[in-house]
């Protein structure tokens, strides 16, 4: 797929913001990818030297309650107001957020208050009544994906590691997947589109690596609040990714980035459960293709530990990558905490290494 | 270089089938007539088809056939200029051309045509990202030109690409896709004996003399499989091929096919008009193609007296009806003209 | 290792693959107007069969178009071979001939 031919993505540029972000986390990234939004931080603050500040007081942004039909979309308007509330007081005007699920609701409400400005109204005097806060709209929204793409220069320059396999020098073969709330709904909220996003794009081939374009490449991964909470649903969701997955394997990617994080988690977990069921996994010897989120990638590109960017807790190991790219690490500090002691080692998987 | 007057009755925008036919006719009655066309050459579209239905007789012998009457008889014509601005002056209208030339005409009579829908903005049908993926415009070229291409095992033709489709801008039906359709099912079957041929349809309008028998032909003699549903989108595999998502209507069930070659069958838009001065009150229908001022009694004459439209200018048709809508313009321009 | 509580849906997508599809192709070469059918659904509105149980001459002939032998044969059996399918085709099916080669090579 060369470059030129897919200038489509070049219709659909949105204005990304520069600095002074106020920052709203994700429920569930820091439990599974713990250290993505710390190193998130870390590179806006110490290596690119941006301002970005947190509120203690930020609440989730009520997603899954919302998709799973629990909060109402008034609720919903009056949480998200107070978020923009708290960012007025902090005097900025830029909001920088980790979810993708979150991203697509922030573009919701924001686009609802554009067609219908009765609703906004009405969430100005939700919020005030509940807690006497006033807001202002943020001139600019960005999901953070989109924050390191902007920044996706600086920090190839300040990298140390290229996305490239270190024995043979080609660009590695790496999958993007996007989350479906982030342009799929509002395609002008997205960079690139809702075809060709370019925001993982733009990243990957920035800092060495190749992009595969296979069938199922804008397929969802599943990851649906109402199929995934309930248990007797779950199948449908572990199908969509089994479907991306096999769809995949003849390009023989040697990673998987995206930028959701219900995303990479489940493309990471049901790797474990697809080879428990079908006893079928999908990178050679029987590993699986590690999936990584973004931050950790720019993490990987830009020097950092791989045990300090939380590659142990993922579910398909990251190892056979590292090794790939030439990146040194400590085979015992594993499972170590920072003193040193070892923490309790999880049960090998039988199928999946 | 040939000298041309500066005034005439009838100033014809377009050089193609419709504009030629009318040429024709009014030249029969008199009346002095200059054709401009934008392209290099007479003839319209017709230059770029192949065969034509019914018949499959060769378009460029149609084309070369009335050109060398149009030739014979003298009629003026200026080929690569565009007419860029129509004003109006008293009675009668001043047409100018990008080459600068400025002529004073009695009567104008549209007849510029359509554009084919550009398929670059179905972004989701690959067009001009996958190199396997046509449109039927381009086929029409590679079944002219015989090119020396790789063989196709499996060639899949996508119905209604730009038409009957509120995303594209375009509600309406663009008529003459489905037939060519059909028509080019069969010419590529023929050039590649061994491949499938598929054609993905919503409806199939066969509307004229002969289409619905060409359609049975293609089923039974030629073996070209026809399935409902729309191609929602197309991706490339990992050989090469491209994998087309589409839901198998009839039987209710989502169906993966894969094809070597993908055919868009483009729809037809409105062609661009030339600026109009403020005076001049051109009405196009909601589909933006021409509206005539009464399509029962006065098909021809739009809502701007002196100002006439014939062939696809005012909506899709076939070629014969193009031609006779040129010939029915030219009478409603005579009927202007001699009670002016 | 089962106690997921879940398991993976299979897939409804039909796969494409005509070179595998042995019942069309003997279908096609013995009756070759088997070509012609528009799943207009003449045939399974006048059929005798269809109107008390599943029988629909039209999505057969899909059936064996897309190789879903399995729903031919539930609908197959409910045939009595009475003809009217072919006598209302109005584009001239063999539509008895198909049954009856369907028959054979089930």
């Amino acid at each position: 797929m060369s470059k030129e031919k897919r200038d489509i993505w070049r219709k659909y540029q949105k204005s990304i913001g520069d600095d002074n972000f106020f920052f709203v986390r994700s429920c569930i990234r820091q439990n599974f990818f713990p250290a993505s939004e710390q190193a998130f931080l870390h590179i806006l603050r110490n290596e690119l030297g941006k301002n970005v500040v947190e509120d203690a007081r930020h609440t989730t942004c009520s997603g899954i309650g919302y998709h799973s039909d629990v909060v109402n979309f008034d609720t919903l308007q009056t949480i998200i107001a107070r978020h923009f509330a708290l960012m007025t007081e902090a005097k900025l005007k830029n909001v920088a957020i980790s979810c993708v699920t979150s991203f697509g609701l922030y573009s919701e409400v924001l686009e609802t208050w554009k067609e219908f400005p009765s609703e906004l109204e009405k969430t100005r005097e939700n919020l005030y009544k509940a807690t006497k806060r006033e807001f202002e709209i943020p001139e600019n929204i960005a999901h953070c994906s989109d924050i390191i793409y902007k920044f996706r220069e600086e920090i190839k320059n300040k990298g140390k590691n290229r996305l490239v396999n270190a024995e043979t020098g080609e660009p590695l073969k790496i999958v993007d997947h996007i989350g479906c709330h982030y342009a799929k709904i509002f395609p002008e909220y997205g960079e690139g589109g809702a075809e060709f996003p370019q925001v993982l794009t733009g990243m990957i081939e920035s800092w060495g690596g190749q992009t595969v374009d296979y069938p199922e490449r804008r397929h969802c991964c599943g990851f649906g609040f109402r199929q995934y909470l309930v248990q007797a649903n779950r199948g449908y969701s572990v199908s969509n990714t089994y479907k991306k997955l096999q769809s995949m394997e003849p390009y023989k990617p040697d990673m998987i980035i995206a930028n959701c994080p219900g995303c990479t988690m489940f493309i990471d977990k049901w790797q474990y459960t697809i080879s428990e069921m079908e006893h079928k996994t999908f990178g050679p010897d029987k590993t699986g293709i590690p999936v990584l989120t973004y931050e950790e990638l720019a993490g990987l590109v830009l020097g950092y530990d791989p045990w300090d960017l939380g590659l142990q807790m993922h579910q398909v190991s990251a190892e056979p990558l590292l090794d790939k790219m030439g990146i040194k690490y400590d085979k015992d500090k594993k499972f170590a905490d920072k003193s040193g002691k070892i923490f309790s080692i999880p049960k090998q998987p039988e199928y999946i290494l | 270089m040939r000298a041309y007057d500066t005034k005439y009755q009838t100033i014809i925008i377009g050089g193609g089938i419709a504009g030629m036919t009318a040429a024709l006719q009014l030249y029969k009655f008199g009346i002095r007539v200059l054709i401009i066309e934008k392209e290099d050459n007479l003839g319209g579209h017709l230059n770029k088809w192949y065969k034509l239905f019914p018949g499959f007789v060769n378009a460029d012998e149609v084309v070369s056939n009335i050109v060398s009457e149009i030739n014979d008889k003298r009629i003026h014509n200026i080929t690569s200029d565009e007419v860029i601005s129509i004003d109006s002056i008293y009675d009668n209208y001043i047409v100018k051309t990008s080459s600068g030339h400025s002529f004073e005409a009695e009567s104008v009579l549209l007849a510029q045509g359509f554009n084919t829908f550009d398929p670059t903005k179905k972004e989701e049908y690959g067009y001009g990202l996958y190199s396997n993926v046509k449109t039927s415009v381009e086929v029409e070229k590679i079944l002219k030109e015989h090119s020396n291409i790789t063989i196709p095992k499996r060639i899949g033709l996508i119905h209604c690409v730009g038409s009957r489709d509120e995303k594209a801008g375009n509600l309406h039906c663009s008529k003459l896709c489905c037939v060519s359709a059909v028509k080019q099912s069969i010419e590529l079957k023929e050039r590649f004996p061994d491949a499938e041929v598929i054609c993905f349809y919503i409806d199939l309008r066969m509307f004229d003399n002969g289409f619905e028998e060409l359609y049975m032909e293609a089923q039974v003699e030629h073996g070209i499989k026809f399935i409902r549903g729309r191609l929602s989108e197309c991706s490339e595999n990992i050989d090469g091929s491209l994998v087309l998502k589409v839901q198998d209507t009839l039987t209710g069930l989502p169906m993966n096919v894969s094809v070597d070659w993908l055919v868009l069958m483009v729809g037809k838009e409105a062609a661009k008009l030339p600026n109009l001065d403020k005076s001049i009150d051109l009405k196009l229908a909601p589909n933006r193609f021409v509206a005539p001022e009464n399509i029962f009694y006065n098909p021809n004459q739009t809502s701007q007296p002196g100002i006439f439209c014939c062939g696809t200018v005012s909506g899709p048709k076939t070629i014969h009806e193009s031609a006779a809508d040129a010939k029915a313009a030219a009478m409603s321009i005579i009927d202007y003209l001699n009670r002016k | 290792m089962s106690g997921f509580g879940f398991s993976i849906s299979k897939s409804s997508t039909i796969e494409y693959k005509p070179e595998e599809f042995h019942l069309a192709n003997i279908i096609e070469e013995n009756e070759p107007t088997s070509r012609l059918c528009i799943s207009c659904g003449s045939c399974s509105a006048t059929c005798t069969g269809g109107e008390f149980a599943k029988l629909r001459m039209h999505y057969i002939h899909l059936y064996v178009k897309r190789n879903l032998t399995d729903k031919i044969r539930e609908e197959l059996q409910n045939c009595m071979f009475c003809g009217k399918c072919q006598l209302v085709c109005p584009r001239g099916v063999n539509n008895r001939n198909i049954i009856r080669l369907l028959w054979e090579n089930i």
